[in-house]
């Protein structure tokens, strides 16, 4: 009894410092964002990382979503024999919900795991020491690109992924089952308000934002990780942990945001 | 005795005042008192574990200590802002135990990184800089070579060219020579010899290389179970009578070094 009393207690504790961590993080990557000295290549080389080389796969998932969509839709507006809605349902359910939710998933599963591999390396090999010995902020230069990159590149990789989806689903439905074309642009047209976008917009902004910051804040404290973040072994397992929590965190936001604007 | 008798000593650069740290529930530190002076080579000995780089990190302000100060320059470390603290750190160059270069980048961008980031200087410029060190290191062959297909001797000395590349006015050396075999041990103490000699910088150095160390030092201070039981120019370390110091010599050089006593017991048993 008392051993798991203790244990909770460990756990509280744990569970306590390592947020209050990854707020500490998130506020000094933040700040570093204004401070002086701010270098614009880093932050392109790394929205060529995240984004540029992340396209082919978005058009992918994008393409095969905007599909699915348009068959599935097909067969269940068919029942209630309102076809000329696919359009509209396809758009809104690209826009609001899986547009940023799956970009943001295959980022983290590209890009994500990359980063936090690579900060969570230099961690171990005293790379980040060694830029602090050298009054080189690492928060400046390791952070601060990769975060500023990751919410500028996610809603543009979320508007592919939506355009895309929406060809993908007029692909299905307009060329293989034949609906109206007309029917199914406009009923997009007449749907799909600013609010709807504004929504997408907003949730790939934080999912950007949560997610290079999860990730990176993971590997950069690989070494106060609980079960020991040494070794190559430690890197590979709390690259493991960033993905699952910052996919997790996507998900559990994905659901708040949408409770608080709808 | 006599050198230290005759002239003023040179001015403390780093001092350590009482300073203790817990790592858990290990007492690493239980009071360390240390002087580093300016232009002087202070080596830090003791066995592995002791906590002797942990020394060097509370130097660099990377650990604070739970108690005691740290004072480098005169300032206490433990009250500066983050910004402060890095216009110290401007001064220091650091070699670590494997070197910390960036695998990401070539010799020459790690060389370089301290004055692209650092200071205003232009691209030739810094071209100047990285080569004038790269050559003091006998490194200008491998400018576009990645860390990773250097031998560790090498590498060693792209960082000791990148901790000296802003001339820096203290150097710390976390064992420079561990994991090198005896030419490749002699080779980092003859650059680090003449980049000092060159760059007149205060030189710590971590090491267990005794008694090749010595060589180097002006002074030597032994950290045993959590204290430093002594700081003393080489040549009086080697004949100490405090029991730690004493034990020391005589597991890592013999005993015939230990003592005047001893060597002439020795050759008088030599004799008979």
């Amino acid at each position: 009894m008392l051993a798991l009393l203790e244990k909770l207690g460990y756990e509280t504790l744990w569970l306590l410092e390592t947020t209050g961590r990854m707020g500490l993080f998130l506020v000094r990557a933040l700040v570093s964002i204004f401070g002086k000295s701010f270098k614009l290549f880093p932050v392109v080389r790394q929205i060529h990382f995240i984004g540029a080389r992340s396209v082919f796969v978005i058009l992918f998932t994008g393409a095969f979503t905007g599909m699915v969509l348009g068959l599935q839709g097909y067969y269940t507006l068919r029942k209630f024999g309102s076809e000329g809605f696919l359009g509209s349902a396809v758009a809104l359910s690209l826009v609001r919900e899986l547009g940023p939710v799956l970009t943001a998933l295959m980022v983290i599963g590209r890009a994500g795991s990359a980063m936090c591999a690579e900060v969570g390396i230099m961690r171990n090999s005293e790379q980040i020491d060694a830029l602090e010995c050298m009054a080189i902020d690492p928060y400046r230069y390791l952070v601060v690109p990769k975060l500023l990159a990751g919410i500028i590149v996610l809603p543009l990789l979320t508007a592919i992924f939506d355009v895309i989806g929406v060809f993908g689903g007029y692909l299905i439905g307009v060329g293989l089952f034949g609906v109206n074309e007309g029917a199914y642009f406009e009923g997009m047209y007449a749907s799909v308000v600013w609010a709807d976008v504004e929504m997408g917009l907003v949730k790939s902004l934080v999912f950007g934002l949560l997610l290079v910051w999860i990730c990176t804040c993971k590997g950069f404290f690989l070494h106060l990780e609980q079960s020991g973040g040494f070794g190559a072994e430690g890197v590979s397992r709390t690259t493991t942990d960033a993905v699952v929590l910052s996919s997790v965190s996507v998900l559990v936001w994905d659901y708040l945001i949408s409770a608080i604007m709808l | 005795m006599s050198a230290t008798e005759t002239q003023p000593l040179p001015p403390a650069v780093i001092e350590l005042i009482g300073v203790k740290k817990r790592f858990g529930r290990q007492l690493v530190l239980r009071g360390v008192d240390l002087t580093v002076r300016e232009g002087q080579t202070l080596v830090i000995v003791g066995a592995s574990g002791q906590g002797k780089s942990v020394i060097i990190k509370h130097m660099l302000g990377l650990v604070r200590p739970d108690r005691g100060t740290v004072r480098v320059f005169g300032r206490d470390l433990g009250a500066l802002r983050r910004g402060e603290l890095n216009d110290i750190r401007r001064d220091f160059g650091v070699l670590f135990q494997n070197a910390a270069l960036f695998d990401s980048m070539t010799v020459y961008d790690n060389v370089a990184l301290p004055l692209r980031e650092r200071t205003a200087q232009n691209e030739s410029e810094i071209r100047a800089n990285v080569m004038e060190k790269l050559v003091m290191m006998d490194m200008e062959k491998a400018v576009d070579k990645f860390p990773a297909q250097l031998s560790g001797g090498m590498r060693k000395r792209v960082g000791l060219a990148r901790a000296v590349v802003l001339n820096p006015k203290i150097v710390f050396f976390d064992e420079p020579t561990t994991g090198l075999d005896v030419n490749k041990s002699n080779e980092i103490y003859r650059l680090f010899y003449r980049s000092q000699q060159q760059l007149g910088y205060t030189a710590v150095i971590v090491s267990h290389d005794v008694p090749k160390i010595f060589k180097l030092a002006d002074e030597v201070a032994l950290l045993e179970e959590g204290v430093i039981q002594g700081c003393l120019p080489p040549g009086e370390f080697q004949l100490s009578k405090q029991p730690l110091i004493k034990a020391f010599v005589v597991e890592t050089m013999g005993h015939l070094y230990s003592s005047d006593e001893e060597e002439s017991g020795f050759y008088a048993q030599a004799e008979s």
